[in-house]
């Protein structure tokens, strides 16, 4: 065990390899566990019980579904354009996966420690619109077409306030250093000096715009069944339609992370007092993206969809000015906020 | 190391800008385009300008190439019509060119390198100061004036994109949502007693 530890450390290339995989395998089976969670929970507000055949509980669903779609025959049409038609889904996954590689579980527990993790993340789920756009158009149809552009516009708009938001939390945080922030919020108040409380109006717009840009109920237009047959990923089968239903859910467990992260003091524990700390670091931050996951099910479960003119107005109108004038408060407050006490 | 994903980079980048101009589909040029993008900002994350890299992905790439993808998208290209006037224009393309290209070799031949430039770049960001509040620091002191200046054309140019497209067509049905919030069942269900065989 030594001899790989010290080899290990030796070659950092290789330890970021090793790191990479393990974080992978551990969220690909998470991210099994949240799929399965999203339909029980979805079950049981509508009083069903959800997938209960495959292993005790249902548990096993996820990995029946997955050899299920894996052995299938993929279906190309004949008219698509072919090359961008199968390339597609993997940037969609490999993107949403990629960005996990800066998100801190618990503390110093991160493959790139890097100084901008949040720009990183930022720019990565931003580049998630290609593998929707592309998809939808390679399909050479008109519903995925029209979805793709619809959730183009979409996550364009809903872009723009997670960045103000984002902004917010910097400028309280003074770094953009994921870890960073996550110290920033340790506080002796414990869950109270976390940012949920300081930027109660951001948090909000943060949960709604992370449903938005992940295409979640109440904003899944991009998928609307009743609208658009089944949105960009009508004419995809067996490997390539998981590989964007990974990269969906994926998503969503980025933007739990992200939630935790920036808000509920990722590993941090909720009271600074003995039974509380002794939980590792990591169990937390599991178990409070796992809370928000919770949200964004119950979410799904029980709102109606939005109409599209809503959606949009709702992202310009509504949340565009409300977190701009939100980053101006931060900003003065910080800037004056110590002078005005002073006095 | 670096040296070797300099050059991945690098060919891959010039690689993909030359498709970007030979594809006969846009869409793929658009696409090659996005891989250029993305292929710079490796080659600032070489150079160690960590922040500058993920702006480029986040502005070029994610808002620019996405409205660029709908405008090409949008717009039915016609291969045959595009190639109908190929001989016509060329001698007037082919003298552009040669202007541009002999313009371009005068610059490059006439280059100097500023004397006070290498008194800018022999100071290195301090070690304590990362990447990004090096660059704040320069942009909000040393250069405010101009930061703000680019920061009013750009303002202007998102006006004036608002002020071409904004039509106010007369007879459009629109939700106000003001009205619709105000509604209630006092003001809006109405129960009225209808006599038979006659209606309301």
């Amino acid at each position: 065990m030594d001899a790989i530890t010290t080899y290990l450390s030796e070659s950092p290339v290789l330890l970021a390899l090793v790191k990479s995989v393990l974080l992978a395998v551990v969220l690909l089976i998470y991210v099994a566990y949240v799929i399965l969670a999203d339909r029980k929970i979805w079950a049981a507000v509508q009083l069903r019980r959800g997938p209960n055949v495959v292993g005790p509980w249902g548990l096993l669903q996820s990995f029946a579904d997955f050899i299920k779609f894996a052995l299938k025959e993929p279906v190309i049409p004949d008219t698509a354009n072919k090359g961008i038609f199968l390339f597609a889904p993997f940037i969609a996954a490999t993107l949403s996966i990629a960005t996990w590689a800066v998100v801190p579980v618990a503390d110093g527990w991160v493959v790139g420690d890097i100084n901008v993790g949040i720009l990183y993340i930022f720019a990565i789920s931003s580049l998630g619109v290609y593998g929707i756009i592309m998809g939808g158009w390679a399909s050479n149809s008109k519903y995925p077409f029209l979805s793709a552009l619809r959730s183009a516009a979409q996550m364009v708009s809903y872009e723009v306030s997670i960045g103000f938001v984002i902004i917010t939390v910097l400028l309280c945080a003074g770094s953009l250093n994921l870890s960073d922030i996550v110290r920033a919020q340790d506080t002796p108040y414990g869950m109270l000096g976390w940012y949920w409380l300081r930027l109660l109006p951001m948090f909000v717009i943060f949960f709604v715009s992370a449903l938005a840009e992940t295409n979640r109920p109440p904003f899944d237009l991009v998928e609307a069944e009743s609208e658009l047959v089944a949105g960009f990923m009508i004419e995809y089968s067996a490997t390539p339609y998981v590989l964007f239903m990974l990269a969906e859910y994926v998503a969503i467990t980025t933007m739990c992370a992200l939630l935790t992260i920036l808000f509920f003091g990722g590993w941090l524990p909720p009271v600074n007092m003995a039974p509380f700390t002794w939980v590792p670091g990591v169990i937390w931050f599991v178990l409070k993206a796992s809370f928000f996951f919770f949200f964004f099910a119950m979410v799904k479960a029980f709102v109606p969809r939005y109409r599209y003119d809503q959606l949009m107005r709702l992202g310009w109108k509504v949340f565009l000015p409300i977190s701009l004038v939100m980053v101006m408060i931060v900003a003065a407050v910080l800037q004056f906020g110590p002078v005005l006490a002073a006095n | 190391m670096p040296a070797v994903f300099f050059y991945i980079f690098a060919t891959i980048m010039i690689a993909s800008a030359c498709v970007v101009i030979m594809a006969r589909n846009p869409v793929h040029s658009v696409l090659f385009l996005i891989l250029a993008f993305c292929n710079g900002a490796g080659l600032f994350l070489l150079s160690g300008a960590e922040f500058l890299a993920l702006i480029l992905i986040v502005v070029y790439v994610g808002a620019v190439a996405v409205l660029f993808l709908f405008v090409v998208m949008m717009l039915d290209v016609d291969f045959a019509e595009l190639k109908q006037g190929f001989a016509e224009y060329l001698p007037l393309g082919v003298g552009v060119g040669l202007v541009v290209f002999a313009e371009l070799g005068m610059v490059a031949l006439g280059w100097q390198t500023s004397p006070l430039a290498a008194s800018a770049a022999a100071s290195p960001i301090p070690d304590n100061m990362s990447n990004t509040a090096a660059l704040g620091q320069i942009l909000y002191t040393k250069y405010a004036v101009f930061f703000e200046a680019s920061a009013m054309v750009l303002l202007t140019a998102m006006i004036g994109a608002i002020v071409l497209t904004l039509h106010h067509r007369p007879n459009v049905k629109r939700q106000s949502i003001e009205e619709q919030n105000s509604r209630n069942a006092k003001n809006v269900v109405e129960i009225k007693k209808v006599p038979f065989r006659t209606g309301v």
